[in-house]
């Protein structure tokens, strides 16, 4: 009975809703598979995933903050072979666009990640996580230089067909900058945010809360930097841009998608309450039909300033 | 696992700063093992904004016990509740303690809040197995008896009980316990599970404790709550997945 047209799209990538499931979040499906439909979910982003497993960081890794949450997971994962041998049977058996995301400390290694993964029909985009120290110079991150992050667009570009989504850091000036890059380099799409850095200290042990000192913020806290990290782009950049942070509820995706954003990512409230994505979605199919909007992507960029 | 809304049927103070939540949970009642644990998130709004763990203290029928002390501003919410209130609760979560091994005698060994998993976990020993429970605290007032069996005490300060801590009382009865296969039941904080595993270690007993890290989703997905294992150095196990309780062989604490 649905008269709402929820579909949009992020280049050559369908998707039934703009809802996703934000990578590190939902890890590679099975346990949130509980508790959420993933064949009704717009995509599913998988946990980011290196060349060889990860161990991460040791503990504490996460501590809560007012209205958001500090961690440093440090990229624990499986790596791509267990990922492919593994993990991917059990996503194969539903019919929800899986997008795999990749950390890697050089860019030979998003490469060869991406090679390795691209053969694989399940995986239907890429998602580069550009928050990740780069080795080879010096561990900065890409994803707070410009060049860089060109460098492995292009690169990572040149070995799939797929749609290739880059996620932004935020701790940069000028966030607009590195969308631009990215599609000067060939890039499908770009998503903002990844986690802001923070800290906490405990003040009667004067020790940090998570054992990394510096951790990445997540959480409703977070909301408002990511809407503006959104218009900007969407300002300075023709570009589809996926939303993400601090997401809790459907007026969240709507205000996401005014500002900008062709879809959306929940991560933080999966932990929280892992059946909130089914929820949203037909509160959204609501709000469309109260504001006679006919087809969700109407929204995007539809603000009035 | 479910996430089910459930009312609070009774809190009560059952000694100085330690309450007693009853629970109609009939979902959670018929599934959870002791040793298991609840997420719960204790309010709707975004602060607090994480679940907070709980272990199963007790189950009675269709009924479900938390026991806990105002920590926090989640403990403190949760302690607040009106009886009728409903509280959203995440669960059963994670393994629970392995009660199908050979042994004639249980033994508990908990420190502090440490005895909250032991009224069910006594519970469902009592009609097999002797039960003897050793329990720990600071001070008089943390030492937590409640529903346990053939106690002895112990207190830092010596105001109850043992002038010591916990485990050398434990290991001070070890030779009562001679002809016996125990296995012990542990749970309280990390440095007594460390003194405890070095003990059960030592005299080649089999020891399981219940282990506590900061989490966020509880159930597998987020990778909050590492802890090392000592078979694989090469990937830690997660609290909330593979324990909160383990076999003292098997992780580092
Ligand atoms: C498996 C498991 C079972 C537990 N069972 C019980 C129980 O039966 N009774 C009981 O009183 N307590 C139990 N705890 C500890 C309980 O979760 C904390 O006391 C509670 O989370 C404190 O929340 P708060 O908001 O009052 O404190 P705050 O200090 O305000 O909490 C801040 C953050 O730290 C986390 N945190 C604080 N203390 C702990 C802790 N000791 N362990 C893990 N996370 C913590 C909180 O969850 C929250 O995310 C258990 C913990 C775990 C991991
Ligand atoms: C525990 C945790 C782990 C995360 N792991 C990853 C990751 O592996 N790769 C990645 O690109 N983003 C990761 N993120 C970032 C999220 O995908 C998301 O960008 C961020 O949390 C903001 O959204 P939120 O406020 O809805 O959580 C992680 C976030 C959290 C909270
Ligand atoms: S608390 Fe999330 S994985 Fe254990």
């Amino acid at each position: 009975m649905s008269k709402v047209d929820l579909s949009v799209n992020i280049s050559s990538l369908k998707l039934r809703n703009p809802i996703m499931l934000a990578s590190g979040t939902v890890g590679y499906g099975n346990e949130i598979a509980e508790f959420v439909d993933l064949n009704k979910i717009g995509a599913i982003v998988t946990k980011s995933l290196s060349l060889k497993p990860r161990k991460g960081n040791p503990p504490q890794r996460i501590t809560e903050t007012p209205a958001g949450m500090l961690n440093a997971i440090g990229l624990a994962n499986v790596g791509v072979e267990v990922f492919l041998k593994e993990k991917i049977p059990f996503l194969k058996k539903y019919d929800v666009p899986l997008i795999c995301n990749i950390a890697a400390s050089s860019v030979e290694e998003y490469v060869e990640c991406t090679r390795i993964l691209n053969d694989e029909d399940t995986i239907k985009a890429f998602e580069i996580n550009v928050s990740c120290p780069n080795v080879k110079e010096g561990g900065l991150q890409f994803g707070n230089n410009l060049s860089a992050v060109g460098r492995v667009t292009e690169k990572v570009r040149a070995v799939t067909d797929k749609p290739l989504i880059i996620k932004l850091s935020p701790n940069v000036s000028y966030i607009h900058e590195f969308a631009k890059v990215v599609k000067d380099s060939g890039g499908d799409a770009v998503s903002a945010i990844n986690t802001l850095v923070g800290t906490a200290f405990n003040i009667f042990t004067r020790k940090p809360k998570v054992q990394n000192v510096f951790a990445g913020l997540s959480g409703p806290a977070i909301k408002p930097i990511a809407l503006a990290k959104v218009l900007e782009i969407h300002q300075k950049v023709d570009i589809p841009i996926i939303g993400v942070g601090g997401i809790m509820n459907w007026k969240d995706i709507v205000e996401f998608m005014i500002v900008g954003a062709s879809a959306v990512q929940i991560g933080t409230l999966n932990f929280i309450d892992p059946t909130a994505p089914i929820k949203i979605i037909e509160d959204l199919e609501k709000y469309c039909l109260q504001m006679n909007i006919k087809s969700i992507s109407e929204l995007t960029g539809s603000y009035i300033i | 696992m479910l996430i089910v809304n459930s009312p609070v049927k009774e809190i009560k103070e059952i000694q100085k700063d330690i309450f007693l939540q009853k629970i109609y949970s009939p979902e959670i009642a018929g599934q959870i093992k002791p040793g298991q644990f609840l997420n719960i998130r204790v309010s709707e709004t975004v602060f607090p904004l994480l679940r907070r763990p709980f272990s199963i203290c007790d189950v009675e029928g269709d009924f479900i016990y938390l026991m806990f002390n105002i920590f926090g501003e989640g403990t403190r919410i949760l302690a607040h509740k009106h009886i009728d209130d409903t509280i959203d609760i995440l669960g059963p979560l994670g393994k629970g303690f392995n009660i199908t091994d050979d042994f004639d005698l249980a033994v508990i060994v908990a420190g502090g809040l440490g005895s909250a998993p032991f009224p069910f976990l006594t519970r469902l020993l009592k009609d097999k197995y002797e039960v003897h429970s050793f329990v720990g605290g600071r001070t008089k007032n943390d030492v937590i008896t409640y529903n346990l069996l053939n106690v002895q005490t112990a207190t830092d300060d010596g105001s109850l009980g043992f002038n010591g801590n916990v485990v050398q009382l434990f290991e001070k009865n070890l030779p009562s316990f001679k002809d016996k296969r125990i296995k012990v039941f542990g749970c309280g904080p990390n440095a007594m599970l460390r003194a405890l595993k070095e003990v059960c270690i030592t005299h080649n007993i089999n020891c399981e404790v219940s282990t506590e890290c900061a989490m966020a989703c509880g159930f597998g997905i987020c990778q909050g709550c590492p802890i090392e294992s000592t078979e694989q150095s090469d990937k830690y196990l997660l609290v909330c997945k593979d324990g909160p309780v383990f076999n003292v062989k098997d992780v580092i604490i």
